[in-house]
């Protein structure tokens, strides 16, 4: 397992990634801010503020590390627990919030961050970072696709079907697995027999690499080594995020029905956001007034971002029907007119 | 002259001449030119990069073509066959059909599907599926199926520029059926139009595909009988042009679905209800539906049990003028 940083902080100095420290304070400022947006989410949730939604407590150094190592040209496919990924990448809080609240509006990604929608279905997305990497290739563009997933996805067939698709055409593909132990309630040595996922790289032609998870360096230095092989056409490479899924599956998943409070325990010593802020201390990045300022910070922009999504007008009924088609088709305009004329008789 | 498997050749020729952003991915389209040729050429003139052999896998076909699509290319998927469409479902329903919806806009999904359906060529079992009603239902996507070569190289070039997701079903039966005058340039079919393919009077029969030539034999059959149906060829199935058919049914006052997918749910039950919807009391007769029997496809000794013949249609003509 590919590692930088131990549990107490300590860095492997030949593996230590050149960032700037004001990078490394951003880092974790990012890592922060994911767990605190998080964990708001969660309290809503639990206000009846917030619909059903996958938190994302433990992941913050998969989703924050590998994200970091992007570039602007660089596209990224989430699944539906991303995140740190989301805010890394600069997606306004208020979209996430909004969309988890049950409006699409959120899913209205800013022009210009390329970034793809949230797919729901497990592992349906793997084929489309796969064919837009194969487009990048056909522009010869110098460019690379990441697309995240978890350790069930691997069972599905399109995780199968996209990797064999990117090691035939040898695409620009990162793929991160974040294997955090569980699918809902499947431990992963009951979703397959192999001993790691990265292996399955090898029986689709490429390499891949089981990394720390919950080990933010790590996660940035084989993303960025990923990403940079893809675009200088070595083709894709497969990044199991081996880490531990601290919450439920869902808002409406109860985990203490199939897994031992004694192994959320130990995982919880192994808490990304703490590795991190040993190692930044030890360097002298990390201090009390900094680690104040930060959460006042993540506070501020939470709730803003909280009150913006609560006040964002709920959507009419054109909202729910212009999307369906580039135009409105003949018998889709005479069924919103007829809903319509409905809601003015019996307002809702 | 050209039949519909030369028509649909010259469509993707020409469309990929004058579109970079169109190639074409499928199995065994490129060297082999595809089961049926209808790739043909295509490789040899725009390479492997635009004419792409891809590995025996129905959702990745498709699941690479939205990647594709979404990053601003217009691919043209291949299925080889209607029965082995299923794999790519959950890549057609819950993704190409509503990546335009969940993304407000930003993104679409402007893929061509394309693939031989229907029976009545005697085939083995999967080779012989009309399960077109599947994607009629699902918002977002839209579906075609020519009767004609005419028909089938501008409708293809127009699934080829249409912005939206489309399902291309091209009649097996009619591949090498027949030949016609097709002009040799672009020019569009426009999708979302039916056509009165044989005007008439008293009746109105709606059908597409494979079962076009059908009713007009049917038709041809009953004109000793002194009947003259209308014939409206639905052409694109989704979204259907219900006013085409609305008019003519108005000024008919009968009308006859012909459907060679079974029948319950099929896409003739829809049409039947807009119809009594909108026009019952301009109906001289209760609708009538001559479809395919709610039974597996049987195999080639069996196939005739299930396949709308000539004399089944004007055997169903009959029995509504008669009512």
């Amino acid at each position: 397992m590919f590692q930088i940083l131990a549990e107490d902080g300590r860095a492997a100095p030949e593996r230590e990634p050149k960032l700037a420290a004001a990078d490394l304070k951003k880092v974790y400022r990012l890592m922060a801010m994911t767990r605190a947006a998080d964990l708001k989410a969660l309290k809503l949730q639990r206000q009846g503020r917030m619909g059903t939604f996958a938190p994302s407590l433990g992941h913050e150094a998969c989703q924050v590390g590998s994200a970091f190592a992007l570039q602007p040209q660089d596209w990224v496919f989430p699944y539906f627990r991303d995140l740190g990924t989301y805010i890394t990448l600069g997606l306004p809080l208020k979209n996430y919030y909004l969309y988890w609240m049950g409006n699409e509006e959120g899913m209205r990604l800013p022009a210009g961050l390329n970034i793809f929608t949230i797919a729901v279905p497990v592992g349906s997305q793997l084929p489309h970072a796969v064919g837009c990497a194969m487009a990048m290739k056909y522009r010869k563009e110098r460019a690379a696709t990441i697309v995240y997933f978890g350790d069930g996805a691997t069972s599905e067939g399109d995780f199968n079907e996209a990797l064999n698709f990117a090691g035939v055409f040898k695409t620009p593909n990162v793929f991160v697995c974040v294997n955090n132990q569980y699918a809902i309630s499947l431990p992963v040595w009951k979703q397959t027999a192999a001993k790691t996922l990265a292996e399955k790289a090898a029986a689709f032609g490429f390499e891949g690499i089981r990394a720390d998870g919950n080990d933010v360096l790590a996660m940035y230095v084989l993303t960025q080594n990923a990403l940079e092989k893809a675009r200088s056409g070595g083709g894709p490479t497969l990044i199991e995020a081996f880490t531990y899924r601290m919450g439920d599956h869902t808002t409406s998943d109860d985990a203490s029905r199939y897994r031992q409070q004694q192994e959320v325990k130990e995982w919880s010593k192994r808490d990304p956001i703490e590795r991190f802020r040993l190692y930044l201390k030890g360097k002298g990045l990390w201090d009390d007034a900094f680690e104040a300022a930060i959460q006042k910070e993540a506070d501020d922009l939470i709730n803003r971002a909280v009150d913006e999504a609560e006040k964002a007008p709920p959507p009419q009924p054109e909202d729910v029907f212009i999307y369906t088609y580039k135009e409105m088709t003949p018998e889709l305009n005479r069924q919103l007119a007829e809903l319509k004329d409905f809601l003015k008789r019996e307002p809702r | 002259m050209l039949n519909m498997v030369q028509a649909l050749n010259q469509a993707m020729h020409l469309e990929m001449e004058r579109d970079p952003r169109v190639l074409i991915l499928g199995e065994d389209i490129g060297v082999d030119g595809g089961v049926f040729r209808l790739t043909e050429g295509l490789l040899k003139k725009f390479g492997e990069e635009r004419v792409i052999d891809t590995p025996l896998a129905e959702s990745a076909i498709v699941g690479t073509s939205i990647g594709m699509a979404v990053a601003g290319l217009r691919p043209i998927a291949e299925i080889q066959f209607m029965g082995f469409i299923y794999v790519a479902m959950n890549q057609i329903i819950s993704h190409a059909a509503r990546i335009r919806n969940r993304s407000r806009g930003r993104f679409s999904v402007p893929i061509v599907i394309r693939t031989p359906y229907g029976a009545g060529v005697k085939a083995l079992e999967h080779h012989s599926e009309s399960t077109e009603a599947l994607f009629c239902q699902i918002p977002g996507l839209k579906v075609v199926a020519p009767s004609t070569p005419y028909d089938a190289k501008g409708l293809l070039i127009a699934a080829i520029r249409d912005d939206d997701p489309v399902i291309f079903l091209e009649p097996t039966r009619l591949y090498r059926a027949g030949r016609q005058e097709v002009p040799e340039g672009l020019y569009e079919v426009p999708l979302g139009q039916a056509k009165i393919v044989r005007e008439g009077e008293g009746i109105t029969v709606v059908a597409w595909g494979a079962m076009i030539p059908v009713v007009e034999k049917a038709a041809d059959a009953v004109a000793k009988d002194g009947l003259f149906p209308e014939v409206v060829d639905l052409r694109t199935l989704a979204p259907l042009d219900r006013e085409t058919v609305l008019e003519s049914v108005r000024r008919t006052g009968r009308l006859l679905i012909v459907h060679e997918a079974p029948q319950t749910c099929g896409l003739g039950a829809e049409v039947a209800a807009f119809i009594a919807a909108r026009a019952m009391f301009q109906l001289a007769a209760p609708i009538g539906r001559v479809t395919g029997q709610d039974i597996t496809i049987p195999l080639a000794k069996g196939e005739d049990y299930y396949y709308p013949s000539p004399e089944r249609v004007a055997w169903g003509i009959k029995k509504i003028m008669e009512s």
